[in-house]
């Protein structure tokens, strides 16, 4: 379980967030939605333990977070940021591997071989193994570091649960690889994950998310579940535009309709 | 551009070892492999050189060829070292002030040395030049590093530029030394500029190799933490690692193994450079095959260089560091163009 409590981090006497309390369950898809500025990465950046001087708490199973250190954490929680770019070549393998870094000294044992091999399996990423990472496209790139993502909490810690935290993990992806990501994403919260989304499509946030999350300059305006939370009104408030609300036939969820 | 090759290592170890092997034998005089082997014969039996070309090769041209390794393997270490701290392919150890700041304290010692009461000079011995010159290198690269210092963190921009501007002034204060010296003064402060080797010694060998076996040790360690910093200083963050201690460390192993070096044989440019691009385009950047590799091709260009140094005008020797800017340049541009290096914004592709 993650909780933050009562979240602030100003930059320069402006408030970027304000007092965010909230609690994030285990095998739930969180979906955090607001517009651009409203402080959405940074709150991510806060609680996945990024940033630092922020007034609140942020726990992790009842453990400060603040308390953790950078590298035991690193062995449970995994966090996709913004369009992480290398700065010298490197083989698509390698950069899958340092997602298992945390959990080995030097050399990678049997099983975070093992590991590294699957996930690249299950991105369908096999063709790419040994190619320059600089050379792929930007989503390809995305997709190799979805996986070294992936493989850093691939299996199941001993105790406590697994927390992967995705920063607008879709954004230069193809309309079938936005939905395999968040296919794959979904599939961990079936594994007693804390799973937490940054994201910009309403509707394919809907299709996903267990809750939704929404956030207008820093301030946290609903939390629950799609059905509970979504209104015309609050997109009205929180992104000022008019929205329609229908009904989608096929899922039987909402469906935003814009304008 | 990127392949997985499992010899790469083993032919560069064979190839430099037949470079040694050639560069002890080649020279003003020639050595034959039967007297390398009875001069160390003799040498580990205690026994005085048999001949001259036994005395040249133990006491000459193998130090000489042993340090010229270890310099080189140091330098293109460091400038592997500080490319993937600053994540920039441009860095090289002369950036930060070391090599400067190094250079202005030798010079320092050249004009100044008669004015030091014989105390010093009689408790340093043939070493204070170097001292002086290592004090200068750590001072110069101490002082980028604080002046570059923010709020407890250290920014990449802020270093380069502070490192800029205190090789200037280095600069001009070794311009300074050198307008003041009188003409023998001015070329020594000259040819320490461009580097050199005759002076080599077991000792140098002895001090520079133990400083380079310990650093490189370290250096290995940190070969997986230095490749998280290649997806940046956040990422770095999330996979465990505190990309600020880090940094400091690093800086800190590379700073006394360059300063140490550099204090013996001068100042020699663009081995940093060169090397860990010849590498990074050949193999890739994954630090724990880029390290040993930059320390074998490294030791061996550096051993080639000082082989032609010694050879192009025999009798006479060109300073070193004149043959490392001469063809290193060059070969540095071509490398760029044919790998695209420079067409890609911003990028570095191989």
């Amino acid at each position: 379980m993650l909780k933050t409590e009562n979240i602030s981090y100003r930059v320069n006497d402006k408030l970027i967030l304000n007092g965010i309390s909230t609690v994030f369950k285990p095998g739930e898809f969180n979906m955090i939605l607001g517009p651009n500025g409203s402080g959405k990465s940074t709150f991510l950046k806060v609680f996945s333990g990024e940033l630092q001087k922020y007034n609140g708490n942020v726990f992790y199973n009842d453990k400060k977070i603040a308390l953790s250190k950078k590298e035991e954490l690193a062995k449970y929680r995994a966090v996709m940021s913004q369009q992480p770019e290398l700065s010298f070549p490197l083989m698509v393998e390698e950069v899958v591997m340092m997602g298992r870094y945390p959990h080995f000294i030097f050399n990678p044992n049997k099983k975070d071989i093992s590991i590294c091999n699957q996930v690249i399996e299950r991105m369908n990423l096999t063709s790419f193994k040994e190619r320059n990472y600089l050379t792929l496209s930007g989503g390809e790139k995305q997709r190799v570091q979805y996986a070294r993502v992936l493989a850093q909490i691939w299996e199941k810690p001993t105790t406590g649960y697994r927390y992967l935290f995705l920063d607008e993990p879709l954004n230069s992806l193809d309309i079938n690889y936005q939905h395999e990501f968040l296919q794959i994403a979904k599939e961990f919260t079936n594994n007693d994950t804390v799973l937490v989304a940054v994201m910009h499509d309403i509707n394919l946030a809907i299709q996903y998310a267990d809750n939704l999350l929404f956030l207008k300059q820093g301030q946290l305006i609903a939390h629950g579940k799609p059905n509970e939370v979504l209104s015309s009104a609050i997109i009205k408030d929180v992104f000022n535009v008019n929205a329609t609300l229908i009904n989608n036939p096929i899922s039987g969820n909402p469906l935003v309709i814009f304008g | 551009m990127l392949k997985k090759n499992k010899f790469f290592i083993p032919v560069l170890i064979i190839l430099l070892v037949a470079v040694l092997i050639c560069a002890i034998a080649f020279g003003a005089v020639s050595i034959l492999p039967s007297e390398m082997f009875s001069s160390l014969k003799h040498f580990f039996q205690g026994k005085n050189p048999a001949n001259i070309y036994e005395g040249v090769f133990i006491q000459l041209r193998l130090p000489r060829v042993l340090l010229c390794a270890v310099t080189g393997a140091i330098l293109a270490v460091s400038g592997v070292l500080m490319q993937g701290l600053f994540r920039n392919p441009i860095v090289e150890p002369g950036l930060v002030g070391t090599s400067a700041g190094a250079a202005l304290g030798a010079s320092f010692v050249f004009v100044m040395a008669p004015t030091f009461s014989p105390a010093i000079k009689s408790i340093t011995g043939p070493l204070l030049v170097p001292i002086v010159a290592f004090i200068g290198a750590l001072l110069a690269t101490y002082i980028v590093y604080a002046l570059a210092k923010n709020a407890k963190r250290v920014s990449i921009m802020s270093l380069l530029l502070i490192g800029i501007a205190i090789n200037a002034v280095c600069l001009s204060g070794t311009g300074f030394l050198s307008y003041i010296a009188r003409d023998p003064q001015a070329r020594s402060i000259t040819f320490w500029n461009l580097g050199t080797f005759s002076g080599a010694s077991w000792q140098q060998v002895f001090i520079v190799g133990t400083v380079a076996a310990i650093i490189f040790t370290f250096s290995l360690r940190y070969s997986k933490q230095l490749n998280t910093l290649l997806l940046g200083e956040e990422e770095a963050g999330y996979l465990g690692v505190d990309a600020d201690k880090l940094k400091m460390r690093v800086m800190l192993l590379n700073t006394a193994m360059v300063s140490v070096a550099t204090a013996f044989v001068g100042v020699i440019s663009f081995m940093g450079l060169i090397v860990p691009h010849v590498l990074r385009l050949l193999i890739d950047s994954d630090n724990k095959k880029l390290l040993p590799a930059s320390m074998l091709l490294g030791a061996m260009l550096l051993v080639l260089a000082d082989m032609c140094a010694r050879l192009l005008l025999a009798p006479a020797e060109v300073p070193i560091g004149i043959i490392t800017s001469l063809v290193g340049a060059p070969v540095f541009i071509v490398l760029l163009k044919r790998f695209n290096v420079l067409n890609d914004k911003g990028g570095y592709n191989a």
